[in-house]
């Protein structure tokens, strides 16, 4: 009498009745179930809605993992300073303390974003009468990532029922929602409770209770830097590697690199997205440098820290990897022709770099861009679509004239 | 009610609940939209609706039989825009800081697609009790949506009704904020007025299911 039993004899018990869904989930979330189909012929594979939510949570924990290293390191590094010459393995950052802080800093987020989600994901299979869908594993676990550390736990709540409810449920659950949900859930972070979510004080822990004290760095983000033209303190290798101050899971281009690779290997995340986002972002930076290089914006003007930052280094700070790996991929919102998944990739990171440095106010410009496309994938793709159908009818004409 | 025969209880009553103008005809959405970040100029707002609407059911009740049909609308327009440009300079007069707020929202009152509407459907085939009673109704369900969204969006995003401070001083840190709530920035916004006429809409269709649509 395992746990399999246990929980099958309870499916059991409910099934037919109102709660049935939730049972059912718990079961086929940890085991294969009993049932099995006899008779025809069935093609298995295992390359189901849960495998897939699945590998993008293994892609995921490097990035978590980190952010919890990371929470403690900049915490510590606001108050002690910043050790000097940093390797990616060095001891000051892979230490027992570092992870602590951020083991209880990081760890109610996790709790707060899957419980709450969970709970209206429950609420809803059980009053649709459907099943639970697998739809929020992967949401539940970017929304940490892509929060600054200190956010209240309630407003995160907030927050996640909103998100999941408008951005997923009132489309219709998982599979038909328009919007991100992981985006759909920051954006209304963003707009709700904009001091708790930019600013130079959020991105470390217990900095707006250090305000005014005198801090040995910052805490501003690479992009803020830039945006008020101030110097910025971290080298690239700093950058590279994640160790900065940023959203809880973004900062380390390193692991989410490996996470891309691990996500294009298993055929999960789409690497024409992700390719092409990252040109489209490099086409805009090139852009602007040329600008620059032109003369037309001096040094005085307030747009000229962002754009005359070397036109790759855009790729390397701020949350643009992030966005192209983690967030543009999702199969749901993206575009879904391949054609479309150039032009909307392209546009993202297009659009990203445009956001980020014009608007001083959003310094990260991501999360707008990828909820703007989302919108605009299905027209792409109808574009596409009609566009091939009438090449075809044109060969047919030409062939039957 | 003694005063009204049933037939016309239900011209007041029915937009009211089950023919809503804003959550089931969808109409007049733009004004609801803009002017419901608080109470106050929500309330003005269906106020003014309802005396633009009562009064201008009533007039092209009276006139509907000598108004060519080629050129009823520039009739109607005349009419709305007159009752408009009255309650426009009333607020002037009487209500300066509020017709500062409600800014050229009172001027759009004109292009509210339910008085048109109502003009058409209603006052040009019925008598001026009827309509009349058909603009109050009508007005009422428009007003009672905005006074919904208004106390919905002021509670949440400025933490005050009428301006009065209900939750506590978000400066001062006492009531609500003294345990570390924070107004809601997104509810100021107009989307999420959208979102909240959304959820009404929801609610009102999941409570009677006679409402939702056949696609």
């Amino acid at each position: 009498m395992g746990l399999k039993e246990n929980l099958h004899k309870l499916k059991m018990k409910y099934e037919g009745k109102k709660m049935a869904p939730a049972f059912n989930a718990l079961h086929t979330f940890l085991y294969l179930p009993n049932m099995i189909t006899k008779g025809g012929t069935h093609i298995k594979a295992a390359d189901d809605l849960k495998r897939t939510m699945n590998t993008v949570i293994l892609a995921l924990v490097p990035c978590l993992i980190f952010g919890m290293f990371n929470a403690g390191f900049q915490h510590y590094a606001a108050i002690n300073g910043l050790p000097e010459g940093m390797s990616f393995f060095s001891t000051a950052f892979w230490n027992m303390d570092n992870f602590l802080l951020g083991l209880v800093t990081v760890l109610p987020l996790v709790i707060v974003s899957y419980g709450v989600g969970l709970a209206i994901e429950f609420l809803f299979a059980v009053i649709k009468g459907h099943e639970v869908e697998e739809g929020y594993l992967v949401t539940g676990m970017l929304v940490p990532l892509i929060v600054p550390i200190d956010i209240p736990l309630w407003m995160l709540a907030v927050a996640v029922a909103f998100g999941v409810v408008i951005g997923k449920e009132v489309f219709g659950g998982t599979g038909m929602n328009i919007l991100n949900p992981a985006l759909t859930i920051r954006a209304f972070l963003f707009f709700a409770y904009p001091t708790w979510m930019s600013g130079d004080k959020v991105w470390v822990h217990e900095a707006v209770e250090r305000a005014g004290t005198p801090d040995a760095i910052s805490g501003e983000t690479i992009l803020g830097s830039y945006a008020q033209n101030s110097d910025v303190m971290y080298s690239l290798q700093d950058m590279f590697f994640g160790f900065i101050p940023g959203s809880v899971g973004e900062t380390s281009k390193l692991l989410i690199v490996i996470g891309a690779l691990f996500l294009i290997f298993t055929k999960v995340g789409s690497w024409r997205i992700i390719l092409s986002t990252l040109i489209g972002a490099l086409v805009m930076g090139l852009i602007f440098n040329g600008v620059v290089d032109a003369g037309w914006i001096q040094e005085g003007s307030k747009f000229f820290g962002l754009m005359s930052v070397p036109f790759w280094q855009h790729l390397i700070i701020g949350s643009i990897l992030f966005g192209a790996v983690y967030m543009a991929t999702d199969p749901v919102s993206a575009a879904q022709t391949n054609k479309g998944k150039w032009i909307y990739g392209f546009l993202i990171g297009f659009i990203s770099i445009l956001i980020r440095v014009f608007n001083p106010a959003y310094p990260e410009g991501v999360f707008l861009a990828i909820l703007l496309m989302n919108v605009f994938a299905p027209t792409i793709d109808h574009y596409v679509i009609q566009g091939n159908i009438n090449k075809r009818k044109k060969r047919l004409k030409v062939k039957t004239a | 009610m003694g005063l009204l025969s049933r037939k016309d209880a239900k011209l007041i009553t029915d937009p009211l609940a089950d023919n809503n103008p804003i959550t089931i005809q969808v109409l007049g959405i733009c004004s609801a939209l803009a002017i419901t970040a608080q109470l106050k100029p929500s309330i003005v707002m269906a106020i003014s609706v309802l005396f633009v609407m009562g009064v201008g059911n009533v007039v092209i009740s009276l006139l509907r039989n000598l108004i060519p049909s080629k050129i009823r609308i520039i009739v109607q327009l005349i009419v709305v825009a007159t009752l408009v440009i009255i309650v426009d300079q009333v607020l002037k007069a009487f209500a300066y800081s509020l017709s500062k707020e409600l800014s050229v929202f009172i001027g759009l009152i004109i292009t509210n697609c339910i008085i048109m509407g109502r003009f058409e459907a209603f006052a040009l085939g019925n008598g001026p009790w009827k309509s009349f009673l058909d603009g109050i109704g009508n007005a009422a369900g428009y007003g009672l949506i905005l006074v919904i969204v208004g106390f919905f969006r002021e509670l949440l995003g400025s933490g005050t009704l009428f301006g009065f401070q209900v939750l506590g001083d978000p400066v001062e840190k006492t009531g609500l904020y003294a345990i570390g709530y924070e107004n809601n920035g997104f509810m100021v916004l107009p989307p999420m007025a959208l979102i909240v006429v959304g959820i009404i809409i929801w609610v009102q269709r999941s409570r009677n299911k006679d409402l939702i649509e056949e696609n």
